[in-house]
Formats: structure tokens, C-alpha cells, sequence
């Protein structure tokens, strides 16, 4: 199995086995960091990012540098040919040439889609709008398997913005794919989209809804909270209790010791800081995690 | 409306059968029969078996399968009847197809197809009795009252 020059767009576009692929290269590398510092010598990798964004593009230039690889791009769209009224087509096949893969964060829905379909390199997906974020997808799937020593069969809680958090929408996909359960939490107003249930619904998963974490917590072996997108809103309040939704030390009595909390970060107040202390909180670890995840995505992609 | 004379009043072309009332006129519009020489006749919330139906007449015109695909989204149970010398040559019914393109813009306005040049294309679901389709594009889904306004 190869992933040489594959685009990574969505995680539907991976299959089971490649999954597996990623994640085990990705941990050989987070046992053994200096057996890939060269492997990517004499590649670049452009960083496109038309939007502002902190850890995905530090962790992926960071995952390229420490492959051996170079770095040429930009972080936001002001100072590029964009800013002029070049088409998001016209750019990529403009930058393909010169690099071996475009990480790209856009913020149109579907323009990872769209460049895949004009980039003579490996285009990765670095989020696309409101739709896709699939290598946030994989750290996460590697971050539950490395600390509860599997992906099959597990409970799983996706507690806050269920509505527009896309790292949700795209991580029950995949979790589905592996048997969990699946358990949603979160005022009516910021509910998992019907057309992500319905999608779980055919592929079998099964899932039910909640309004307070403290209903779950005794079940669950992972805890994966997020951040509720205040700017979706307009200005205006979230409608709805977020009570259930926050989580403390307090409410992690009943939890399996063996239960671990997740969060893609940046959190706000989701998450009391007393919980950092608890050996259920792996959020740290999770974003360590990413720098591994993307340089396996790499070394993958670029055939090394 | 007599359903057998409404089918053999014209002496070849095609007769689109089972619509849904209410789906007749974007069927028309989805054709592009307004602005052709094709003559058409139309009926609109004509008496069904079961509910009420529009029915679309064009003389000596023949639809591409991809047209017929087409109609599915709107009508996924209308029947085609071939007709020949005022005769009902032969029937099939509509397939849903798997995939549609370039009819439909995507209604979400902030997917990237709305900002680029780019031939639209949605992946066909059947969920239960209704029709949903998946912008390939921006992923989100929509059912083909969504896409209305679009034609």
C-alpha cells in the first residue's frame, strides 16, 4: 500500500487500512524522532494559508523542517496574489510547480476539493471553511488509540458545539468506521447536524444524545471536549444551557481511571484548569501528538 | 382529464408521466421547454391512482438518458411513455442516477464553487422516500427543494 502523491481532502477518502498506515507510521516516529531528521531532505512543502491559523501551521512546518524537508509559503492572504482577485485554481497551479506538496487552509468550503483537482502535487486538506480538518481527524484517532491501547468498540462523548465544530463531524465518521459508541452532548441549539446522524445511521453506529456530561461520565473512555465558536453567532448569545457542557475536576469523580479527556485547543472555559492536573487530561499530549501525526502524513505522501 | 387521450394526443414524441404536482414546472424549466421549438403541452394537478399528478407532452422530441436522470431528482417515480403514430410504443420509468453535474449551483453560499468557475457536481443519496444530494465540492447535503431556486 502507498499513499505516494494521494491528496488528503477528507478522511472518506481514506481507507480503513491507510488509517492504520498513517497511524503506525506516526508512532515508529514518536518513538524514534531521529529516524526520519533527513527523510524529506531536498523537498519543500508549500504552507498556504489564505486564513490565520497558530498550531496547524506551526505543527506542520514544524513536522516538514524536522523531516529534513523546507518551508516556503504564507499565512494569510493579504499579501498574495489573492488579495488581487486571483482564483484559488490559478494560485495552485501557479505554486504546484515549484514545491512537492501544498498544505492548504482556505476559508471556502470545498477548496482543498478544488485545488486537488489543479495541483500536480499532494494537496493536504489544513481545513477547509467549515467542512474538513482530516489531519486533526488523525492525531485524534492516534491520540485515543495510544491511550487506551486500541480504536475498536470504544465509548466516546463529543461534549459543547456539536453544530459547527467541524473536528467533530469528521472524527465520529472515522470512529464510526471503528465500532464506538458514540455518546453527543450539548444544548439542543449546538446538536450533532441530522445529516451527520443520518450518515452514522448508515453506517451503523450507535449514538444518543445528552444534555450534562455528568450523565455520561461513568461510561465513557474518552471525553473529547470543544470549544463553543462564540464568533458563529454573530454577536449574539448561545441560546441554550452550557452548564453540561463544562467540565472540572469536581465532575471527574465517576470517571473510569482509565478515561482520557481530549480537546483540539485552544480552549476557553470549557475546561477548568484544575482538570490539567488529573491524569484523565491528555489535551497536551494530543497537540504533541500532531507534530508526529503530520509528519507521517508527510513522510507518506511524499513517497519517503 | 382523460389519462389515456391526454397520452395520444400527440402523434410521436414523448409523454413524462407520475410527476409529483407541483414538480411539472421545474421539470419544464430543468428541460429548458420553454425556450425551444418543441411543442409541449402540460398538465398540472391532474387526478392520479393514488394522488395528484403533473404530466408533461412533447411532440416529436426524445429525452437523453441523462435527461431522464434528471427527472429522477424531481420525480423519482414518473414513467417515460415513447409514443408512435398516437400509440404508447413502449414505458420505462426513471432512474435515480448516482451522480448529477452542471444542472445545479451549490445553495451554500460559502462553498467554493460559488467563487470559482466550476462544473457543479452532487452525489445522489436516497434517504428513505426522499432524495438528498451532497455538494462534492463543500460536502453539504441538500434535497432538491434547496436546489429550486437555483434552476
Amino acid at each position: 500500500m502507498s499513499l505516494k502523491q494521494k491528496d488528503l481532502v477528507s478522511i472518506a477518502d481514506l481507507s480503513t487500512d491507510e488509517i492504520s498506515l498513517i497511524l503506525d507510521t506516526a508512532e515508529k516516529i514518536k518513538q524514534d524522532p531521529a529516524s526520519v531528521s533527513s527523510v524529506l531532505s531536498g523537498k519543500i512543502m508549500a504552507s498556504c494559508f489564505f486564513e490565520p491559523s497558530t498550531r496547524t501551521r506551526l505543527s506542520f512546518e514544524a513536522a516538514m523542517q524536522r523531516c529534513g524537508g523546507s518551508v516556503i509559503g504564507f499565512s494569510e492572504a493579504r499579501n498574495t496574489s489573492s488579495a488581487k482577485g486571483e482564483t484559488l485554481s490559478d494560485s495552485i497551479k501557479v505554486i504546484s510547480p515549484y514545491v512537492d506538496a501544498i498544505v492548504l487552509r482556505h476559508p471556502k468550503e470545498g477548496s482543498a476539493r478544488l485545488a486537488a483537482e489543479y495541483s500536480q502535487k499532494a494537496i493536504i486538506n489544513a481545513g477547509d471553511g467549515s467542512n474538513r480538518h482530516p489531519t486533526q481527524t488523525l492525531l485524534d484517532l492516534f491520540t485515543i488509540r495510544e491511550c487506551q491501547d486500541k480504536l475498536d468498540s470504544l465509548h466516546v462523548a463529543l461534549i459543547g458545539d456539536l453544530k459547527y465544530g467541524r473536528t467533530c463531524h469528521s472524527l465520529v465518521e472515522a470512529l464510526a468506521r471503528f465500532g464506538a459508541r458514540l455518546y453527543f452532548v450539548s444544548p439542543e441549539s449546538l446538536a450533532m447536524p441530522q445529516t451527520i446522524c443520518d450518515k452514522l445511521k448508515l453506517a451503523g453506529a450507535k449514538f444518543s444524545f445528552h444534555r450534562d456530561l455528568s450523565e455520561i461520565v461513568d461510561r465513557v473512555d474518552i471525553l473529547y471536549m470543544t470549544r463553543i465558536q462564540k464568533e458563529r453567532f454573530g454577536g449574539g448569545e448561545v441560546q441554550g444551557d452550557l452548564s453540561g457542557c463544562m467540565l472540572n475536576a469536581e465532575k471527574l469523580k465517576n470517571a473510569k481511571p482509565s478515561m482520557r479527556v481530549m480537546h483540539p485547543l485552544p480552549r476557553v472555559d470549557e475546561i477548568s484548569t484544575d482538570v490539567d492536573k488529573t491524569d484523565h487530561a491528555y489535551y497536551f499530549q494530543q497537540a504533541e501528538n500532531g507534530l508526529y501525526v503530520r509528519q507521517a502524513i508527510l513522510k507518506l505522501l511524499l513517497g519517503a | 382529464m382523460n389519462k389515456t387521450l391526454s397520452v395520444q394526443a400527440i402523434k410521436n414524441g414523448t409523454v413524462i408521466d407520475h410527476i409529483p404536482a407541483g414538480q411539472g414546472v421545474k421539470i419544464l424549466r430543468l428541460l429548458d421547454l420553454y425556450s425551444n421549438k418543441t411543442r409541449v403541452f402540460v398538465g398540472l394537478n391532474l387526478e392520479g391512482k393514488k394522488q395528484q399528478k403533473d404530466l408533461i407532452k412533447m411532440e416529436d422530441t426524445y429525452l437523453s438518458d441523462a435527461e431522464i436522470q434528471q427527472i429522477a431528482i424531481f420525480a423519482k417515480d414518473a414513467t417515460i411513455n415513447y409514443i408512435k403514430n398516437f400509440e404508447v410504443d413502449g414505458k420505462s420509468k426513471v432512474d435515480v442516477p448516482t451522480s448529477i453535474k452542471e444542472i445545479f449551483s451549490c445553495p451554500n453560499s460559502n462553498c467554493i464553487t460559488r467563487s470559482e468557475s466550476v462544473v457543479s457536481e452532487f452525489k445522489v443519496h436516497q434517504v428513505g422516500k426522499s432524495i438528498a444530494l451532497q455538494c462534492k465540492y463543500c460536502e453539504k447535503s441538500f434535497d432538491h427543494e434547496d436546489l429550486e431556486s437555483k434552476l
